[in-house]
């Protein structure tokens, strides 16, 4: 293969996953996709990224398809990623929810929940205050789009290192036991969990309201458009007083929908501000 | 700045942690075994210890039993860094006063999230 063919394979894999998953790839990540996708190749036998790209364009839902989403995307993830917002959930938010929640059910949604360490952190965190939540039906749903680390996340078992990047060691003797040299996650927590495949940019996959939803590290691969229609989604799935947290660094400033800034949490957004009518979401949504 | 004293017998791990630390803006000190440490926190009491387990002369675990015992005036954080990594060791570690342990191998970014579990960074 020449190098001109190698960069254009190189980029038709990566209009292939921008296509599938709304994340643009930037020069920064691009350069990666031959070292990252190097064991999908191997394992399907594949000489060369044209070949997988071929392979790609006959079948693009199928088991390589998914391998190779899986191995392109970022999967950056630990227990209290960013201590601050999870101190913050804890002392202020929860709380909140806890006294004004009209009734005594709280339901939580992680939005691009890689392999399940925000959404069990939450449940940890839920735990410590068990006195308030006693008598209340209480879930958080992990959503991803990758089969794989929803697979990972249902599971519940993780390496060593894992589970030590930012999880407190008492969190790691109450909630978790040793399974061969990796450690598994309590069944309390899992009960509180479940973990579904899902598209940020799909709008049908889930269905219901939400009181507080976390998708932190996910709109900052999207163009602005798709961060709007992603954000027109998460809006369909809230409340006026839903609370939604993003990443460091991610805002709903200047993508056209309703969340605005909220006053009562730093970090957080809701509804309550004026924003665009409903039926400019619907336009937003496509 | 804040001192991080890092115990342990081994010298490439007390590079190791040295240049990890560092990078995080802690001024580093470093001592053999549980004696020198013993020593060291007498003259200077870091901010927190980085300590191993197995160590001649006087192991992590009875480090911490006897500083905890001298009663002075000041008490560091203290996180176990050590290839102990069972939960009987862990337990063990907790129940003597550690407030986080790590288990080798690390990187910078566990050491990272430990410190800022005990308020260091």
């Amino acid at each position: 293969m020449t190098a001109l063919s190698g960069d254009s394979s190189v980029r038709a894999i990566a209009d292939f996953f921008e296509q599938r998953t709304g994340q643009h790839l930037g020069e920064s990540r691009m350069w990666r996709i031959e070292t990252v996708l190097r064991d999908v190749m191997r394992k399907h036998g594949l000489g060369d990224l044209h070949a997988l790209h071929a392979r790609l364009q006959r079948d693009p839902y199928g088991e390589l398809a998914a391998g190779t989403i899986h191995c392109i995307m970022n999967h950056e993830s630990s227990f209290f990623r960013d201590l601050n917002v999870f101190e913050s959930i804890e002392k202020q938010i929860l709380p909140h929810l806890n006294r004004t929640l009209p009734e005594k059910l709280l339901r939580i949604w992680c939005a691009g929940c890689s392999t399940g360490q925000e959404a069990y952190s939450l449940a940890i965190v839920l735990k410590r205050q068990e006195h308030l939540w006693k008598d209340w039906r209480v879930s958080i749903l992990g959503t991803d789009i990758s089969p794989f680390s929803i697979e990972k996340a249902q599971a519940g078992v993780f390496q060593q290192m894992d589970v030590q990047r930012g999880l407190p060691i008492a969190d790691l003797l109450r909630w978790f036991e040793p399974n061969g040299d990796q450690w598994r996650i309590a069944q309390d927590l899992r009960a509180l969990t479940s973990f579904k495949v899902d598209n940020i940019l799909d709008h049908h996959a889930i269905t219901g309201k939400f009181d507080l939803i976390l998708c932190r590290n996910v709109l900052l691969y999207f163009s602005p458009e798709l961060r709007a229609h992603a954000l027109s989604r998460i809006a369909r799935l809230s409340r006026p007083d839903t609370l939604l947290i993003l990443g460091a660094g991610e805002t709903t400033i200047g993508t056209g929908t309703q969340f605005v800034p909220s006053g009562a949490f730093r970090g957080a957004y809701d509804i309550g501000g004026a924003g665009p009518a409903p039926h400019m979401l619907d336009r937003l949504a496509g | 700045m804040k001192n991080c004293l890092v115990v342990d017998d081994s010298k490439v791990i007390r590079k190791v942690a040295r240049h990890i630390l560092e990078s995080l803006d802690l001024v580093v000190d470093e001592a053999v075994d549980g004696r020198e440490a013993l020593t060291h926190c007498e003259a200077t009491m870091p901010d927190v210890v980085l300590l191993d387990w197995n160590m001649p002369h006087m192991t992590g675990l009875e480090f911490l039993n006897e500083l905890t015992r001298r009663k002075l005036p000041q008490h560091p954080k203290i996180i176990f860094c050590t290839t102990e990594n069972g939960l009987g060791h862990i337990r063990a570690a907790v129940e003597a006063g550690a407030d986080e342990y790590v288990m080798k191998p690390f990187d910078r970014e566990t050491l990272e999230s430990k410190l800022q579990l005990v308020g260091i960074l």
